[in-house]
């Protein structure tokens, strides 16, 4: 049977429009729904500039490409933190769920409370990993990739495009870890009822311990001192300073920077590393000593004045 | 002596200016929010982890979801003009919220967008304020007793939860309008919107357990338009 040139033609012509018209290199297929195309956000990061979408090509390396590899089983396509996995995540346990990254809403920052956080704390954050929870360190990805990872996160919240990130807080250089600032740390302790949710032992185990909730309504536990675990925002002095004075936005735990002065933070910190105990910090072991040498002396904390 | 002369003329021909030019025959629309259904029962506030508000509430408090008056009045309804209004730069006075009690005062705050906000805290004992916002930034401050009042302002409208994670029973929230004509609703499910030059709107009222609703309203030139809203309500909480 003679076939009609044009609908030759026109078949050849649909061909070639659908094989023409795909990506020659094939990647897993799953769609990342971006709330607007305009999001094809950068981040520049220790002198490299993270793309979360290069040139639209699928270069392996963009952001979305690791982001499919690498985050989309907990973060979700949406970005949203609804990923296959989250479902067994269990907050009652202490596992945080997925972020959320519509939201731009971060608890590691070096930015005052309800601003973004700086690009160099999100690059920090996934390559410290959050402890006792089910986000790892990224330290094997490269540098680039990390921040090409960065700028995909920033793809995902409107609130990149309309905002600009906080300027980070400064920290004042330590003070000496002496007993007076321990003392006097305690006693804020006492007084700005830290121990309301984080125990008058620092066990987490405070009044409002067992009700709190995050902004997303999980069920969310205070830090427990006593394990000796790491902070979810780094380790040193400085980050207990900087988590104290920014807060953990999302998270009950609020910013005390209106309100403390920077060397009373100091002092703070100092009696914070004394809950330690597991840890046997040298702030402990002056605290012990000079607690040998005034037995009964201190009024426990949480006792209100009925 | 002498400048005073020239300025007092000039002041009063001014205010007569202004009198004259000035605002067009201002209407109200006022009316009533009632309620059809079983309202859900307030549960009391349970205060002993904060012995010194459970003793200053004795009989304990109600919760302030669904607040009924009577006649089936609705309190805490949120009535605004939501559309036909002339944008309108926000006041320069700030509004008030505070912490008294281990409560909000008042439990639902109205505001617009970019207007100050001040927070205050009466209690002696430490606060953190968390406000929940979706379309703003989400922040959270501790206020410790005799603290200064915080001083904010939001710039995007929505319907902000606040809540105090020390004191899980403390919720209320921020209406953010884009309009200075608001009411919210009294024990009797009164409001009134004052101050409208003639013209078309819509009014809408809003309801922290039953969302929005919405009608529109035309305001004439002598004044008064009278609009009420009835809202479905169920015996549970959601």
């Amino acid at each position: 049977m003679k076939r009609k040139p044009i609908f030759v033609a026109l078949f050849a012509a649909s061909l070639i429009l659908l094989f023409a018209t795909r990506p020659t290199q094939c990647f897993a297929q799953i769609d990342i729904h971006i709330h607007t195309a305009t999001n094809a956000m950068e981040s520049h990061i220790h002198g490299l500039t993270g793309e979360a979408f290069g040139d639209g090509q699928g270069r392996p390396d963009v952001g979305a490409q690791l982001y499919r590899r690498y985050c989309i089983g907990c973060h979700g396509p949406n970005g949203d933190g609804n990923g296959e996995n989250a479902m067994w995540f269990d907050p009652t346990m202490g596992f945080a769920k997925p972020r959320d990254f519509t939201l731009g809403v971060f608890k590691c920052r070096s930015t005052p409370t309800g601003m973004l956080p700086t690009e160099d704390d999100l690059f920090d954050s996934i390559t410290r990993g959050f402890v006792n929870t089910n986000m790892p360190s990224w330290r094997p990805l490269t540098e680039q990739e990390r921040a090409n990872l960065i700028a995909m996160v920033k793809a995902f919240s409107p609130r990149w495009q309309a905002e600009k990130p906080g300027a980070p807080i400064t920290i004042p250089p330590e003070t000496a870890p002496t007993v007076e600032s321990i003392l006097h740390g305690r006693e804020l302790f006492d007084k700005i009822q830290c121990w309301k949710c984080h125990g008058p032992e620092g066990r987490g185990d405070g009044p409002s311990a067992l009700t709190l909730t995050d902004t997303k309504g999980n069920p969310i536990r205070p830090y427990d001192f006593t394990t000796g675990e790491r902070f979810k925002c780094g380790a040193s002095n400085q980050d207990l300073y900087r988590i104290f004075m920014t807060g953990l936005d999302g998270t009950p735990m609020p910013s005390f920077s209106d309100n403390i002065k920077p060397e009373e933070a100091w002092d703070l910190v100092h009696f914070l590393r004394t809950l330690q105990v597991t840890l046997k910090t040298r702030e402990l072991a002056t605290f012990q000593t000079w607690l040998k040498g005034h037995p009964n002396t201190l009024k426990p904390i949480g006792q209100e004045a009925p | 002596m002498q400048a005073r002369y020239v300025l007092l003329p000039v002041l009063f021909a001014l205010t007569v200016t202004v009198a004259s030019v000035g605002p067009a025959p201002a209407g109200t629309i006022e009316g009533k929010v009632t309620y059809t259904g079983t309202p859900p029962k307030m549960k009391p506030i349970d205060m002993s982890k904060e012995p010194t508000c459970a003793k200053e509430h004795n009989p304990p408090l109600l919760s302030e979801n669904v607040v009924t008056g009577p006649g089936n009045a609705l309190q805490y309804v949120v009535v605004y003009i939501s559309a036909g209004e002339q944008s309108a730069q926000p006041p320069s006075e700030p509004v008030r919220y505070d912490q008294k009690g281990c409560m909000y005062v008042p439990h639902i705050l109205a505001m617009h967008t970019n207007q100050p906000l001040q927070i205050y805290t009466d209690d002696p004992f430490t606060h953190n304020i968390h406000p929940m916002p979706k379309r703003n930034p989400e922040w959270n401050k501790s206020q410790p007793p005799g603290a200064a009042p915080i001083d904010t302002k939001w710039a995007n409208p929505e319907f902000i939860e606040v809540k105090c994670n020390i004191h899980p029973w403390m919720h209320g929230y921020f209406a953010v309008l884009n309009t200075s004509h608001y009411a919210v609703t009294d024990n009797e499910g009164n409001y009134s919107l004052k101050g409208l030059p003639p013209g078309k709107y819509t009014v809408t009222a809003w309801q922290e357990q039953y969302s929005t609703q919405s009608q529109e309203v035309t305001v004439g030139p002598t004044g008064a338009a009278s609009v009420n809203f009835v809202f479905k309500v169920t015996p549970y909480l959601y």
